[in-house]
């Protein structure tokens, strides 16, 4: 009953922001959300620690802007076919990944980044360093004009919406229950006959079609695909972003991404843009020795203490 | 930073105020200037803040207003991205009323950026960049190319080279955008004055070792290796070449050379080089004048982009004094209408294109023994005029 | 107009058929260049195997320490006028200590805990390292001079080596050698193998495995400090070298096995050559071609190429 109340307030919250808040700004801070929510997915809930999400995130972006400069189909599609390509490439991807664990499965998703970043590098269709530019938001089922900001942005908190509730609902389901055993206990999860790797390249597919979901709606928001999402740094970004908001936890992830880009935006004014790695090391060692369960998750830590 | 911008501003006010001009025409009642460069990263020096203060130096010489109203500077890093870069022109543009964008050094980034400032009828005044398609397959209205580009370099650097003979050209050329522009259009010099390309490779960005190259290109037996490469890449590559003896059986070009690299190598390596450039600071009064205020207020001589910023930024500002208004189109009207005349601009006019067509220079970089002091590092070879050094307007980039 | 590498994308076939020309002795020249950055790859992925495969810990920090060698270096001479040969003695000492500080202060704590996280921390200090170097220097790079006494070089057949060059892969190999017999061949490597493995047993033997678990971060990280002076003078010297070679090294402990000591030295002067083979034929997949490799050993043979399977 309260969670609900809570989410009505933020959801409430979301449909007025724009009015205060540079509306593009909230865009970007809605598609990393949505991508660490996606990495969560992976990390937090079933205890995989990919190295090599960037490349979702890019696909879709990719694909999506191809599409919509080449073809001119409607936005709608874009992020459509941004998501499956990238689903696609996951379950690829899994397929290899998941037969490894720990460090190792770490290490062949970073490998397989690699290898993708190279195609989107020498790909003709990505434009190389330049990135796909000028990429036309379109008009939404061919009759809402996107190229206006706050129309642009209630289709991407659309689709924030959407992808947090299936995130949730994949946590809450029978499916996401297993999950959470395998993390677990993996031994038991597989006397209990579960096939566990099934259930994870199942998981890592969701991840990855979420990724490229919020890939693909943020380059119809900048208009522009470039190779900064496919770069493994972002990978390492977007640990950041959920180790700081709290793995494992609903909210951590959106909170941690909403941190992170509000410090990236804030320092890339002028000479302070030098002081972000600093800034953003001291966040990793801060978070692993004494936050580990990051900002969401201490505040529950304290409120069970305080309240429960 | 911030402190800058109020006494610009404070000083501009009080200007105004006593002044008592009331001019119409300037939109939201000030000119803003954005300054967008790579701030911390590989382009630093020859752009970054260095842009910053040249454009600040050219506001406070203007007078600190034009028509009445202040004028106002806000900058960012694009950290050579061009996604970041584009999302910060997008936010100057939508939520800070910016009028135009100075610096831009990557020419990844400045495509993303004139994109969205041309569909905003905002002019874009480009510094630094190389590439030539800002004012050929990428040309727009609102698109200011002002110091050099890839066509002055391969024209001012690569001809008088085949013209004397060297005929057999390899090319080491870094692999993006810039060097496959710089690579094609010095090819193309090369073939039309009789000379051949024997052969090219071409090495991934940040590349740190170039040993695999330059054994490649002595394989080639080429008279002259083209680095068609840019800051450490082109750092790293000469390095290597003189390591592997590449020096000593052939000519090794430098086709993008900035002052900073060149002051940074080693002149036992470097001596001799020849390279082209849009601004050098020793060349006469006007320019060491400048140069000496520049270099007291930011610690170093200018790089050429840093001089173009400010000149740039001069000529936008009499253009708004003229047009009476920071109206995008009227301002680029008259910007092209009068010549830009200034310590960094000789025989200069800037064409319909968006070209600045201006002379550049034929530079050698100076050996041990003949350098006076640390920043002596040219001999000036030779003047080019602008139209034997700048490509061709296109019929279709014609904006008049 | 040639627009891409093609004149130099020899085929295999054409490389057969002038075996006696010219394109051997091109080839040649390219293993050797291959095995000189593959003498660096071996120093680095040396370090990281011996920190994992003892300690259990991922030091993503390797890349910025290796950094941190090639600007002590530089500081040392331009500051101190410390001579380079005497900064190959004191900046891995140097870099050692500053690793032992790290392994008492930051890694400890988290010892006993998931690897990832030492991983997520290390790649923290690894971000304030570059942050502050950038911040300081800038990252277009500084100049260091190759020693007098290895300036110029040796005309080979097939090529001219620069004696610096053929001095790299002297002196890693020597070092890389040393080390294995070391820890594989010695009482001390066995007491240093079997205090990770046993920490209590050996610990009753009265061996303060504590100190060893420190004295082995240190020296594994000032590793990575000695092939930073070593690669001071070659490649110049700036804040982004290291996270560029990271996660490459990374590629080569893994495919050699994580924590085959010997594994870890012969990968990675094996993935020098592949790549240096890699820039000949197609020189724009020079920096991909590892990662190919990786996923291809890590599908075939999970445990790498000299690694134990588990």
């Amino acid at each position: 009953m309260k969670i609900n109340k809570l989410y009505l307030f933020l959801i409430a919250l979301a449909l007025v922001a724009p009015t205060f808040i540079y509306p593009v700004f909230l865009m970007k801070v809605l598609c990393f959300a949505l991508f660490a929510c996606a990495f969560n997915l992976l990390l937090g809930f079933v205890g995989l620690l990919s190295f090599g999400h960037a490349v979702f995130l890019g696909t879709g972006g990719y694909v999506t802007g191809y599409l919509m400069i080449e073809t001119g189909i409607s936005p709608e599609l874009g992020v459509l076919a941004g998501t499956a390509a990238a689903a696609v490439i996951g379950a690829v991807y899994g397929k290899l990944a998941v037969k490894r664990e720990g460090i190792y499965f770490a290490m062949v998703t970073l490998a397989l980044a690699q290898l993708a970043f190279f195609f989107y590098l020498q790909a003709p269709f990505t434009g190389g360093e330049d990135g796909l530019q000028g990429v036309p938001r379109g008009s939404l089922f061919g009759i809402i004009d996107l190229s206006d900001n706050s129309a642009m942005y209630y289709f991407v908190l659309a689709i924030f919406l959407f992808g947090f509730w299936l995130v949730h609902r994949t946590i809450h389901s029978p499916f996401g229950q297993i999950l959470k055993a395998i993390r677990e206990n993996e031994p038991r999860a597989i006397s209990l006959g579960y096939n566990v790797n099934d259930y994870k390249w199942a998981a890592f597919v969701i991840s990855s079609a979420l990724a490229g979901m919020a890939g693909s709606t943020k380059t119809l928001v900048f208009q522009l695909a470039s190779l900064t999402d496919v770069h493994w740094h972002m990978s390492g970004e977007v640990v950041l972003m959920t180790l700081l908001g709290g793995m494992g936890t609903i909210f951590g992830p959106v909170v941690g991404a909403g941190v992170v880009v509000t410090i990236q935006n804030y320092m890339s004014g002028g000479e302070l843009g030098n002081y972000i790695h600093i800034i953003m090391g001291v966040i990793f060692i801060v978070c692993v020795l004494a936050f580990r369960s990051g900002i969401v998750g201490e505040f529950q830590k304290l409120m069970k203490k305080n309240f429960g | 930073m911030k402190l800058m911008k109020k006494t610009v501003l404070a000083a501009a006010m009080s200007l105004a105020a006593a002044t008592g001009v009331q001019a119409a025409g300037v939109s939201d009642d000030v000119v803003k200037i954005g300054v967008l460069a790579d701030m911390g990263g590989v382009y630093a020096d020859i752009c970054g803040t260095g842009c910053v203060t040249a454009v600040e130096m050219a506001v406070e010489d203007f007078g600190g207003t034009v028509l009445g109203k202040p004028i106002e500077i806000v900058s960012a890093d694009d950290q050579n991205k061009p996604d970041v870069g584009s999302a910060k022109v997008r936010q100057w543009i939508e939520d800070e009323n910016v009028d135009a964008v100075n610096g831009l050094v990557a020419s990844s980034v400045t495509g993303a950026v004139t994109k969205v400032l041309t569909d905003a009828k905002k002019i874009a005044l480009i510094s630094t960049s190389a590439s030539h398609a800002f004012t050929t397959k990428a040309c727009s209205p609102y698109n200011v190319h002002w110091t050099y580009n890839v066509a002055a370099l391969a024209n001012g650097t690569v001809k008088p080279m085949v013209d004397a003979g060297k005929k057999k050209w390899f090319f080491i050329t870094a692999d993006y955008a810039f060097g496959h522009a710089l690579e094609g259009i010095a090819s193309k010099v090369i073939e039309t004055s009789g000379g051949e390309v024997v052969g090219a490779v071409r090495a991934p960005l940040g590349t740190t070792d170039f040993s695999s190259y330059v054994l490649q290109a002595q394989a080639s037996g080429a008279d002259v290796v083209g680095l068609a490469n840019a800051g450490a890449d082109f750092v790293n590559a000469l390095k290597t070449s003189a390591e592997f003896g590449l020096t000593e059986t052939a000519d090794v070009a430098g086709l993008l050379v900035f002052t900073h690299n060149a002051k940074a190598l080693d002149p036992a390596i470097a001596a001799g080089m020849k390279a082209t450039t849009g601004f050098y600071w020793d060349m006469d009064d006007q320019t060491r004048e400048w140069s000496a205020r520049f270099k007291e207020r930011h610690g170093s001589i200018p790089a050429m982009g840093q001089a173009g910023a400010y000149s740039m930024t001069m000529h936008y500002l009499n253009a708004i004094k003229a047009a009476g208004t920071d109206e995008s189109d009227a301002v680029m009207k008259q910007m092209k209408k009068t010549k830009p005349n200034d310590f960094f601009a000789r025989n200069a006019y800037l064409r319909n294109d968006g070209r600045m067509v201006h002379d550049m220079l034929l530079v050698s970089i100076k050996d041990a023994a003949s350098r006076k002091s640390e920043d002596d590092i040219y001999n000036i070879e030779a003047t080019i005029p602008g139209d034997v050094a700048f490509n061709p307007m296109m019929p279709a980039c014609d904006f008049k | 107009m040639i627009t891409a590498s093609h004149n130099s994308f020899v085929s295999l076939g054409d490389v057969m058929a002038t075996i006696f020309g010219i394109n051997l002795f091109a080839l040649s020249g390219q293993l050797l260049v291959g095995l000189i950055n593959g003498s660096f790859y071996a120093l680095l992925s040396l370090g990281l195997a011996i920190i994992f495969g003892l300690l259990k810990i991922i030091n993503f920090a390797q890349g910025a320490m290796y950094m941190l060698g090639a600007f002590f270096a530089w500081m040392a001479l331009n500051y101190m006028g410390i001579n380079y040969w005497a900064a190959l003695i004191l900046v891995p000492i140097a870099i050692g200590i500053i690793a032992i500080l790290i392994e008492r202060f930051l890694v400890r704590p988290i010892a006993n805990e998931d690897h990832l996280y030492s991983l997520l921390l290390t790649f923290g200090i690894a971000l304030i390292l570059q942050g502050m170097f950038t911040h300081i220097y800038g990252s277009s790079g500084l100049p260091y001079s190759i020693p007098d006494e290895l300036k110029g070089g040796t005309k080979l057949p097939f090529m001219y080596l620069p004696n610096y060059r053929a001095w790299i892969i002297v002196i890693s190999l020597i070092v890389c050698g040393s080390t294995w017999w070391v820890i594989e061949k010695t009482k001390l490597g066995a007491y240093l193998r079997a205090g990770t493995e046993n920490p209590q047993l050996m610990q009753g033997f009265g061996i303060n495995v504590p100190l060893i678990t420190t004295l082995t971060f240190g020296f594994g990280v000032g590793l990575a400090g000695f092939a930073g002076v070593l690669a001071a003078p070659v490649y110049s010297v700036s804040p982004e070298m290291g996270s560029n070679i990271l996660i490459v090294v990374f590629a080569i402990v893994v495919i050699g096995g994580m924590g085959s000591i010997g594994g870890a030295i012969l990968t990675g002067l094996l993935m020098g050559v592949v790549e240096g083979l890699t820039k000949f034929f197609y020189p724009e997949a020079s920096t991909t071609v590892i990662f190919l490799f990786m996923v291809i050993v890590l599908l075939i043979k999970p445990a790498g190429l000299f690694g134990k399977e588990a």
